[in-house]
C-alpha cells in the first residue's frame, strides 16, 4: 500500500505529471464546449435556413397582384331579357363586361388570338368579384365605374418578379404582349399590390390567384375539434383509471406497455385502421372532418393517456393521503384532488398531442381528405381538407404560383402550432407546482 | 408527580378500551411487518407508540384507520375492533371508518387550497353542513381547537400551503377535527416541526386528550414522555413491552426497552 502521506505531499501538488494531466482535463473539457456549441449551431442554421427558405417564399403568397379597370354595368347583360330577379343577376355573365372594359382599355388589339391572351391578364374570378360587388349594391347596375379587379396567377408573378424580363420570349410563361399591357397599365397607375385577404377568407380552386386556405382552416377546425372530443376523456378517464384505481397486475402491465406502443405506431397505420374501421364498417361519409378527426383521436390518445399519467403521477401521495384519511372516496381523492392538480400537465400533454395531430397528413390521406373541395365545410360531416393536406395538395400543383401558395399555407400551419406549443408552455409555467 | 401518575393511573382504571388489537400481522407482499401484536387503547387518552425506524409502529397506527388499504399488496390478519365492531368485517365501510378515525400525518399536508377550503373540505364531502353557515360554523370551531384561528382568522382566504409549518400541521389537525371524529391518528406529527412548533402542536394534543383518543407515533421519547399517558414500545414487528407511560419510562421491565428509550439503540 501506498503510504497517504506521499500522495499528499506538496512536491506531487505540483509536479509536472499532474500539471500535463490538468492541461489535458482543461484541454477536454473545452473541446466538448466547442463541440456542443457546434452542435446547437448547426441545429440553430437548419431551423434558421428552414424558416428564411420557407418565408422569402411564402411572404408574397400574402399580397396579390391586382389591375384598375373602368368597367361598364351594362344593364342589358346584368338583367338578361328585362329580368331583373336575384337569380337572373347571380346568373348574368359578368365576364362578358370585364371583356368589354379589357377592348376598351387597349383598343388597337384586333386579332382574335391576342384578343384571347388579352382577356387572360384577369383572373377568371375576378368575374365572381364583380358579380359579388354587384349583388351587394345593386344600385351600380348602369353605372360606368373604375374596379380593381385580380389579376391573372401570371400577371401576379410577373408583377411580384418570379418571372423575368430579359428572357427570349419563347422561354418565358408570359409573352411580350402581355408585358407590354402590364407596362401600359402600370404607367397608368392602373396596377397594385394589395394585402390578399381572400388567402384567408376562400376555400381551394384552380386558379392559384384566388385559391385560399379557409376551407383548409375550418376543416382542420373541426377535425381537431372532434379529435379533442373523442381523445381527451378518454384518455384522461383512461389515465385516471390506470393509476388511481386500477390493481397492479400481469393484465395492467400489458396494457401499459400496450399503450406506450401505440404511441409510436406509424401515423399511417392509424389511417389504415380508420379507412377499415369509419368507412368500410361504420360507413361514414368520406372525406369528413368527422372522420379524419376520429382517426386522429386514435393516434392522439396514446400521447394523452402518456402524459396525462404522468402528470397524476407527479400528484404526491401526500394529498391523497390527506383526502383518504378524512375519509374521502378514491373516486372523491381522484376527482377531487387528484385531477384539478394534474390538469395543467393534462392540458399541456393534450395540446401537443392536438398540434401533432394538426399537422398530420399520412392518416387523412388514407380516408380521402385529399379530395379537391372548393366549398367551406359547414359541419362536421361535410367533404373537408385539412391544412397540411391543402399544402400536400398545392405542393403537387403544376403551376408556379402554387409555389408560393404552398410556403404561404405552411407559414400558416406553423404560425397554428407555434400558438399551440407557446399555449402549453404558458399553461405550464403557469400552473406548474414544486412539492 | 407523584400525585399526577397516581390521577392518571386512576384515569387508566375508568377508562373505556375504545380500539383493541388482537394478535394482527401484516405483511406486504411477501414482507411481515407486523408479527401478532396485541393492544388495547384507552378512551380519552394518549397511546403513544415508540420504537426505532421499521419496527411497525406506522404500520400499525395505519391500520387502525385502514389506510394500509390503499397500499398495493397489503394485507392484514387478526381482528381490530372499534367500539366492539370488527373493522375489517366486510360490512364495515372504510370511508366511514375514517370519517371516525382522524388521521394526521408526519409532513403537514395541507391541500393546496384555501384554509378555508382545507378545513371545509371534510364535512363537505360528509355532508355535515346543511347550509353555509353551518359550514362556517364547523371551520372556525375547528380552527380555534387547533389553536390556529387566531392566527389565521383574516386571511381564511389564502393558501394553506402559505403557512409556516407548524401553521400547517394545525391546520391539518383543523382539518381532522372539522370531520368531527373519536379518534385521532398521529404519525409522527412533529418530526417536521422546528422546536417551537412542535412544541405549540404538543400543547394542542394535550388540550384534544379532553374530548379524543389520541393514538400518537413518535420518533422523540421525550414527547411521548411529555404528552403521552399510555406507551407501547414495537420492535422488529412486535410489541415489547406496553404500559403506564411514567412506568415504562422509569422501570422498564425488558431489556430491550431499557436499550431504547437510554439511547443504546434505535
Amino acid at each position: 500500500m501506498t503510504d497517504i502521506s506521499d500522495l499528499k505531499s506538496r512536491d506531487e501538488w505540483v509536479s509536472e505529471g499532474r500539471k500535463a494531466r490538468l492541461g489535458k482535463r482543461h484541454r477536454a473539457e473545452r473541446r466538448f464546449k466547442i463541440l456542443g456549441l457546434g452542435a446547437i449551431l448547426i441545429a440553430l442554421s437548419m431551423l434558421a435556413t428552414l424558416l428564411v427558405s420557407i418565408g422569402s417564399k411564402g411572404y408574397s403568397a400574402f399580397v396579390q397582384t391586382r389591375f384598375e379597370l373602368t368597367v361598364t354595368l351594362d344593364e342589358a347583360v346584368i338583367h338578361p331579357n328585362g329580368d331583373s330577379s336575384v337569380p337572373a343577376v347571380r346568373g348574368a355573365s359578368y365576364g362578358t363586361l370585364i371583356r368589354k372594359a379589357l377592348r376598351a382599355e387597349f383598343p388597337d388589339v384586333k386579332a382574335r388570338r391576342e384578343l384571347r391572351s388579352l382577356f387572360g391578364i384577369v383572373s377568371k374570378g375576378a368575374s365572381r368579384q364583380l358579380r359579388t360587388m354587384v349583388m351587394e349594391n345593386p344600385a351600380v347596375i348602369g353605372e360606368t365605374i373604375s374596379v380593381w379587379l385580380v389579376a391573372s396567377d401570371d400577371m401576379d408573378m410577373f408583377n411580384k418578379g418570379y418571372i423575368p424580363r430579359n428572357v427570349v420570349e419563347a422561354d418565358r410563361r408570359i409573352k411580350d404582349n402581355e408585358i407590354k399591357w402590364f407596362d401600359q397599365l402600370a404607367a397608368k397607375g392602373a396596377t397594385q399590390k394589395v394585402f390578399n385577404w381572400g388567402f384567408f377568407s376562400s376555400g381551394d380552386s384552380r386558379e392559384p390567384e384566388i385559391a385560399g386556405i379557409w376551407g383548409a382552416i375550418v376543416g382542420s377546425f373541426y377535425t381537431i375539434l372532434i379529435t379533442f372530443a373523442i381523445a381527451f376523456p378518454i384518455g384522461v378517464m383512461s389515465a385516471i383509471y390506470l393509476e388511481e384505481f386500477a390493481p397492479k397486475n400481469r393484465l395492467t402491465d400489458i396494457i401499459e406497455v400496450n399503450i406506450n406502443n401505440l404511441a409510436a405506431v406509424p401515423s399511417i397505420v392509424f389511417g389504415l385502421l380508420g379507412v377499415g374501421l369509419f368507412l368500410n364498417v361504420a360507413h361514414f361519409p368520406r372525406s369528413a372532418s368527422v372522420v379524419g378527426g376520429l382517426t386522429l383521436a386514435l393516434m392522439t390518445l396514446p400521447i394523452i393517456i402518456i402524459s396525462a399519467r404522468t402528470a397524476i403521477r407527479a400528484v404526491p401521495d401526500s394529498i391523497r393521503n390527506a383526502a383518504l384519511g378524512l375519509g374521502a372516496s378514491r373516486q372523491q381523492t381522484a376527482f377531487h384532488h387528484v385531477l384539478p392538480l394534474s390538469m395543467p400537465g393534462i392540458l399541456t400533454g393534450t395540446i401537443i398531442g392536438l398540434s401533432q395531430a394538426l399537422g398530420e397528413t399520412a392518416p387523412l390521406l388514407m380516408i380521402g381528405m385529399v379530395a379537391f373541395i372548393v366549398d367551406i365545410p359547414g359541419n362536421v360531416t361535410d367533404p373537408a381538407t385539412v391544412l397540411p393536406v391543402q399544402i400536400f395538395l398545392w405542393a403537387d400543383s403544376p403551376e408556379r404560383a402554387f409555389v408560393e401558395k404552398t410556403s404561404g399555407a405552411i407559414l400558416v400551419l406553423l404560425a397554428f402550432l407555434v400558438f399551440m406549443n407557446a399555449l402549453a408552455v404558458l399553461l405550464r409555467r403557469k400552473f406548474e407546482r414544486r412539492w | 408527580m407523584q400525585m399526577i401518575a397516581e390521577i392518571t393511573n386512576q384515569e387508566m382504571l375508568e377508562n373505556n378500551v375504545v380500539i383493541s388489537a388482537e394478535e394482527v400481522s401484516v405483511f406486504y407482499s411477501d414482507k411481515q411487518a407486523l408479527n401478532s401484536v396485541s393492544l388495547d387503547i384507552p378512551e380519552n387518552q394518549i397511546t403513544s407508540l415508540i420504537g426505532p425506524s421499521g419496527c411497525g409502529k406506522s404500520t400499525f397506527l395505519r391500520c387502525l384507520n385502514r389506510m394500509n388499504d390503499t397500499v398495493e399488496g397489503c394485507r392484514v390478519e387478526g381482528l381490530i375492533t372499534l367500539e366492539g365492531q370488527d373493522i375489517y368485517a366486510p360490512s364495515v365501510d372504510e370511508v366511514l371508518l375514517r370519517a371516525k378515525v382522524g388521521m394526521v400525518f408526519q409532513k403537514p399536508n395541507p391541500f393546496p387550497k384555501s384554509i378555508y377550503e382545507n378545513v371545509a373540505y371534510g364535512p363537505r364531502i360528509h355532508g355535515l353542513a346543511r347550509n353555509k353557515d353551518e359550514l362556517d360554523d364547523i371551520v372556525l370551531t375547528s380552527l380555534e381547537k387547533a389553536g390556529l384561528l387566531n392566527e389565521v382568522r383574516d386571511r381564511l382566504n389564502s393558501t394553506g400551503t402559505s403557512l409556516s409549518g407548524g401553521q400547517q400541521q394545525r391546520l391539518c389537525i383543523a382539518r381532522a377535527l372539522a370531520v368531527q371524529p373519536d379518534i385521532i391518528l398521529m404519525d409522527e406529527p412533529c418530526s417536521a416541526l422546528d422546536p417551537i412548533a412542535t412544541a405549540k402542536v404538543e400543547e394542542l394534543i394535550e388540550e384534544l386528550r379532553i374530548n379524543y383518543t389520541i393514538i400518537i407515533v413518535t420518533h422523540s421519547m421525550q414527547q411521548a414522555a411529555r404528552i403521552s399517558q399510555k406507551t407501547a414500545f414495537f420492535h422488529l414487528g412486535e410489541i415489547v413491552e406496553v404500559g403506564d407511560t411514567e412506568q415504562l419510562f422509569t422501570s422498564p421491565s425488558d431489556s430491550r426497552t431499557q436499550g431504547y428509550i437510554t439511547g443504546r439503540f434505535g
